[in-house]
């Protein structure tokens, strides 16, 4: 009698974890389209092209994604004025999603491609997502596996490939009725070709292929937190992120970004942040090597660098036909700076510092 | 009657025992989460925008993942 009562309690308290309080059942996205034209101009790059998303859902358990992403580069980097010449290409890119919703669980899966002239991907993904704690917490778990094909313009022979994987695993929590936090962990492990067929990298003054390791592991723990200042000014929100990344190439960053949000009027919605961000070197990273060594590179992406940003987005309200549909224009643009700390401008002799800007324009529409 | 007494003093201090090991109830109920379904709460407001930036960032920084975006993946190099 008294085990049964234990068992009986037990299983309260797990069920009570599992779904206390009324049933708060999971709902699809909305369905929705979004229209984007992007841009980023910095450092001697120019990246710009229109993107397109379409998301509806069938019998109210489905929902079916499709986006198409173009991007058209022109650069002229610092790498491609000093060791090479500037070129232009086009990336486009195919994403397919489904969303089926059980119960207090979301279930995503994803397939995507992108095509560049010399460099190709294929990857699968799989997502689920599910409401415990009476709908306040949310555990989501998530793999992609990526295959990438590499070429060289000009040199047909040259050809290599890479597998990628990726583990997530996240957590969402509802803190009190004005706060939200979540909790993000992410592994990624990369194996075969893993740098570029035209970078060289510089020993002893000479130029020379880099030569990466072709294995990579990486670590990422992200924690956000977002909340309801209402109290104190109408209408707004702030939040607050924190990232940190560490490698097997020795490289560990930090981003941090906080923002806020208010609403202006019946149709204004006002965004402002900053973003900090910060790395070490690659262990095998060096401006211009005195040694010979088995890996090198001058990928400054590996070296040691600071980007700090600040950005602003404004959303307004177009409205639409009541229970058809409702449209929002939105516009968003964030200053960068990259300033690094042993890559040598060869031109000029300094350490070399650039600045960017990135710019979105989108309509989305939720019908 | 002594016996009823102290099976109901046992039953007491058994249950105010047991409350103490009680699971935590859900404390922000359904109808208190108003402020939390507004977008402006949302950590995500456009797919496509945090596509674009994250590969703007995936692209030029070293770091990667973690992000909260479902499928991942830059298709980049």
């Amino acid at each position: 009698m008294a085990a049964t009562s234990l068992w009986r309690r037990l299983l309260r308290v797990a069920g009570s974890l599992l779904a206390a309080g009324p049933a708060a059942a999971v709902t699809l996205p909305a369905d929705r389209a979004e229209a984007l034209f992007h841009v980023y101009d910095g450092g001697g790059v120019k990246a710009d092209g229109p993107a397109l998303l379409v998301r509806k859902s069938i019998a109210d358990k489905v929902s079916l994604s499709g986006l198409v992403y173009v991007d058209a580069v022109s650069n002229a980097s610092i790498d491609v004025v000093t060791t090479a010449s500037p070129f232009k290409e086009k990336r486009t890119a195919f994403d397919l999603g489904l969303d089926y919703v059980y119960r207090d669980a979301t279930v995503s899966l994803g397939a995507s491609s992108s095509t560049e002239p010399d460099y190709e991907v294929r990857a699968f993904s799989l997502d689920a997502a599910q409401e415990v704690f009476g709908g306040m917490t949310t555990v989501s778990l998530g793999f992609t596996r990526a295959a990438d094909t590499v070429g060289k313009k000009g040199e047909p022979g040259f050809e290599d490939e890479t597998t990628h994987w990726q583990y997530r695993l996240g957590l969402t929590q509802i803190l009190s009725p004005t706060w939200l936090m979540s909790a993000n962990f992410e592994a990624i492990s990369d194996s075969g070709y893993l740098g570029s067929p035209y970078r060289v990298a510089l020993v002893f003054g000479a130029a020379v292929p880099e030569r990466n390791p072709r294995t990579r592991s990486s670590r990422a723990i992200k924690l956000r937190a977002v909340g309801d200042t209402g109290s104190v000014v109408s209408r707004s929100a702030v939040r607050a992120e924190y990232r940190y990344f560490w490698d097997n190439w020795d490289i560990q960053a930090h981003t941090v970004e906080f923002g806020a949000s208010r609403y202006i009027g019946e149709r204004w919605l006002v965004d402002a942040y900053v973003r900090g961000y910060s790395q070490s070197k690659a262990l095998f990273y060096s401006d211009n090597a005195t040694a010979e060594t088995t890996y090198i590179s001058r990928n400054r992406q590996l070296s040691s660098f600071t980007s700090p940003s600040i950005g602003a987005k404004a959303s307004y309200s177009v409205g639409g036909m009541p229970a058809r549909f409702d449209l929002k224009l939105v516009g968003a643009y964030e200053f960068k700076q990259f300033k690094f700390k042993d890559f040598t401008d060869l031109r000029s002799g300094q350490l070399y510092s650039h600045s960017a800007s990135v710019l979105q324009l989108y309509l989305t529409a939720n019908y | 009657m002594n016996t009823h007494r102290l099976t109901a003093l046992m039953a007491f201090a058994a249950a105010t025992l047991l409350s103490g090991c009680a699971a935590p109830q859900p404390w922000v109920k359904p109808y208190e989460r108003e402020a939390l379904s507004d977008p402006i709460m949302a950590f995500s407001r456009g797919a496509l925008a945090d596509k674009h930036r994250e590969h703007v960032f995936n692209v030029r920084e070293g770091a990667r993942g973690a992000t909260g975006v479902q499928g991942g993946g830059c298709g980049c190099n």
